[in-house]
């Protein structure tokens, strides 16, 4: 079964093929959510067009050319049409640059950090306060805000604090880094698990003595940054209003905004951490994964660079944490859970430890499953429920069927079983990490 | 010239005193081997030169310079590569790969040139590929630059632990028991190899090594020690025929009989 389909694929990855196969999916993806916005199938074969354009043979341009075709063109004009896919696309891009600064620290360094989701707290909540009007309301109780208090920032501010994110995150990272860089394995995990829930209960509890975090109730509103020009806008919505049927209001230009933006820090990020893993660098943090002792001997500093990677990994969540804080404009301590950590964990493990491309995938199909394929199928269970329809055989009215067993909640067992069944028959991830090939001259025997 | 240097080394272990007062220098250009039954402390010695144990008492100097004190990262900054007893690759690393990471110390990339490819990033890579690929020419290793390390054979292993110590262009190599685990022809080519390594590159080697044809054959000076102790030290003749050395290798009893027979 296994060599027929192996034998197929490589049919199927020669000549044109791998063109025809990537268009059709194109096509027909686009055609059926275009028809069909609600339809999770059609959603499906739309996104599996990356993964036929990164695993088949084909040249650059043309793989270049049909990627732009979906990420510019298509994707914004149908996400104009039903805006819940924008929102799925932009969690994606978040997480996927989570997962990517967090294969640093584990899958390059082998640093296990089960506190990850910190650093995007520490970004997040840097835009929050000084996004917010929570600078004026610093000595007020919670929730008594007088209403006509001042923003303390103009919203284009954002830009700069996109990048004091980072900075703020990678100093953070640094700062976790030194007290904990003499621990290995498993007391590393448990300091830096430590440390995530500090940084949470210090956002639920910074409400007092000043008011800095607003406590549980969280920050809103957070600004957002301006959109372009509205002569540009106006341009716009008269190219897009034949296509999606109506005049694109400004809230589905800033899912679009957010959209891009996005796309932009995870192109960013993935240049950045293919780059600093092809280096001396990234070869140090795979050293010293390898053999701490061998590492050290070849004059690798244990410190120095162990600290690099936790403040590279970082800095990423830092940037995604202000944009996060922007498009949501609001945060509260739950989002940054211990269970986040863990579900950005679920995503490296699953796309494959120490693989770039592997993790982006693990992030994209986490979230797909989360916040989609879940909630779709919550949604299907609920509609039988309340048909009169009953199970043949065993006579099971649908209507019976307790609310508990709503799959959306099983977000944690769904976790679990991925970490597990990983774990045991695919410890290196659905797209293994591979080392890069170097063009060296054969000699022959 | 005295290139290594050590005096009144002591290591302890709790009550253990596994590196006993050790006394003993290297001259530059030789090749020097340490020998002594299992556990007489010369791992231990290799690991105090190194940085890795911290000895309770005595002075280390190389070039004239203090290594108390160092980390062994620092250590190896001064120009003192080693290999290790058990091979300590990285094993998911690509050969070519392991090799690079023994110039760590050389590359003077940054984080920034790094993430901008500057010009400088990109000449000193393909500068460092280069050298990485004479060396794997240097030590025998053909067609692997791409393999991963810990698919390669024993022998192959070995190969590169010795050129990814080379990489570093070290003054001084420390080789712990080079060629166990070899067949005799495969210790003869690793004999010529370290003669090459001294004699091309000038760098002086001492090494720790249990095979007596691959000891006699080589040093030029032996050290012996037994029970954290230096016991004798000589060339290779003088050592043949230490009574101490023969007791330490074959108790008290066996060699007064081995004296009674000669």
């Amino acid at each position: 079964m296994n060599t027929l389909f192996g034998n197929f694929f490589k049919k199927a990855n020669t000549g044109f093929w791998p063109v025809l196969i990537a268009l059709a999916f194109l096509l027909i993806g686009t055609f059926s959510v275009y028809q069909s916005p609600r339809s999770l199938a059609a959603f499906l074969i739309l996104m599996s067009t990356p993964l036929i354009l990164y695993f088949m043979k084909m040249n650059m341009k043309v793989k270049v050319f049909i990627g732009l075709m979906l990420i510019v063109i298509i994707l914004p004009v149908l996400g104009i049409r039903n805006i819940f896919y924008l929102e799925v696309i932009f969690q994606m891009a978040v997480f996927a640059a989570l997962a990517l600064g967090l294969n640093i620290v584990i899958g390059m360094a082998g640093l296990l950090d089960l506190g990850y989701v910190a650093f995007y707290a520490v970004g997040a909540y840097s835009w929050a306060i000084f996004g917010s009007k929570q600078l004026s309301l610093l000595y007020s109780v919670p929730g008594a805000a007088p209403a006509d208090a001042p923003f303390a920032l103009d919203p284009r501010w954002f830009w700069l604090f996109l990048f004091l994110g980072v900075g703020l995150a990678a100093i953070t990272g640094i700062l976790l880094g030194l007290p904990v860089l003499r621990l290995k394995g498993d007391y590393l995990a448990i300091v830096t698990l430590g440390f995530g829930e500090v940084i949470r209960v210090l956002a639920l509890n910074l409400d007092k003595p000043i008011n800095l975090t607003n406590g549980p109730q969280g920050i809103t509103p957070i600004q957002r940054p301006p959109l372009p020009p509205e002569s540009i806008l106006q341009f716009f919505r008269d190219i897009l209003e034949p296509f999606v049927g109506h005049v694109p209001t400004d809230a589905e230009f800033y899912n679009v905004f957010f959209y891009f933006l996005a796309l932009i820090i995870i192109a960013i990020a993935i240049l950045v951490a293919t780059r600093l893993e092809d280096s001396r660098i990234g070869r140090a943090w795979t050293a010293i994964r390898e053999d701490e002792t061998a590492a050290i001997a070849m004059g690798i500093p244990l410190v120095k660079m162990k600290l690099a990677a936790f403040a590279a990994g970082a800095s990423f969540a830092g940037a995604m944490g202000a944009l996060y804080a922007a498009n949501r404009t609001f945060v509260s301590p739950e989002t940054f859970s211990f269970l986040q950590s863990i579900g950005v964990l679920t995503m490296v493990i699953l796309g494959g430890l120490g693989s770039i491309p592997g993790v982006i995938f693990g992030a994209a199909a986490v979230v797909l499953l989360n916040i989609q394929i879940l909630q779709n199928f919550s949604l299907y269970l609920s509609e039988l429920r309340q048909s009169d329809a009953v199970i043949p055989i065993i006579n099971f009215a649908w209507k019976d069927l307790s609310n508990q067993l709503d799959p959306a909640k099983y977000q944690k067992l769904v976790f679990g079983l991925i970490l597990i069944l990983m774990m045991i028959f695919r410890p290196s991830g659905l797209i293994p990490a591979e080392r890069r090939k170097r063009e060296l001259v054969e000699e022959k025997e | 010239m005295t290139l290594l240097n050590t005096t009144n080394v002591v290591k302890r272990f709790g009550g253990l005193v596994a590196v006993n007062k050790m006394t003993f220098s290297v001259d530059e250009g030789r090749i020097v081997s340490i020998i002594g039954p299992n556990g007489a402390g010369k791992t231990t010695f290799f690991n105090s030169l190194t940085g890795i144990y911290k000895p309770e008492e005595g002075q280390i100097t190389f070039k004239g310079q203090s290594l108390i004190g160092l980390r062994p990262d620092q250590v190896a900054a001064t120009g003192i590569a080693r290999t290790f007893q058990n091979i300590r690759l990285f094993g998911s690393m690509t050969v070519i790969e392991n090799i690079l990471v023994g110039m760590h110390i050389q590359l003077k990339q940054g984080g920034l040139d790094t993430i901008f490819r500057t010009r400088k990033f990109n000449q000193e890579e393909n500068d460092a590929e280069q050298r990485a690929k004479d060396l794997m020419e240097y030590v025998g290793l053909k067609n692997v630059g791409n393999e991963l390390a810990r698919n390669l054979p024993y022998g192959g292993q070995r190969r590169i632990e010795i050129a990814r110590a080379l990489a570093a262009n070290p003054t001084l190599l420390l080789l712990d028991e080079p060629t166990a685990g070899m067949n005799p022809n495969e210790s003869e080519d690793a004999i010529k190899l370290f003669r090459r390594i001294r004699d091309d590159k000038g760098i002086t080697i001492l090494m720790i090594e249990h095979d007596m044809r691959v000891v006699m054959g080589i040093s030029e000076h032996i050290s012996v020690m037994d029970y954290g102790e230096k016991i004798a030290e000589g060339s290779p003749a003088e050592i043949r025929s230490n009574q101490r050395v023969i007791e330490a290798y074959l108790g008290r009893g066996a060699a007064v009989a081995h004296e009674q027979k000669a």
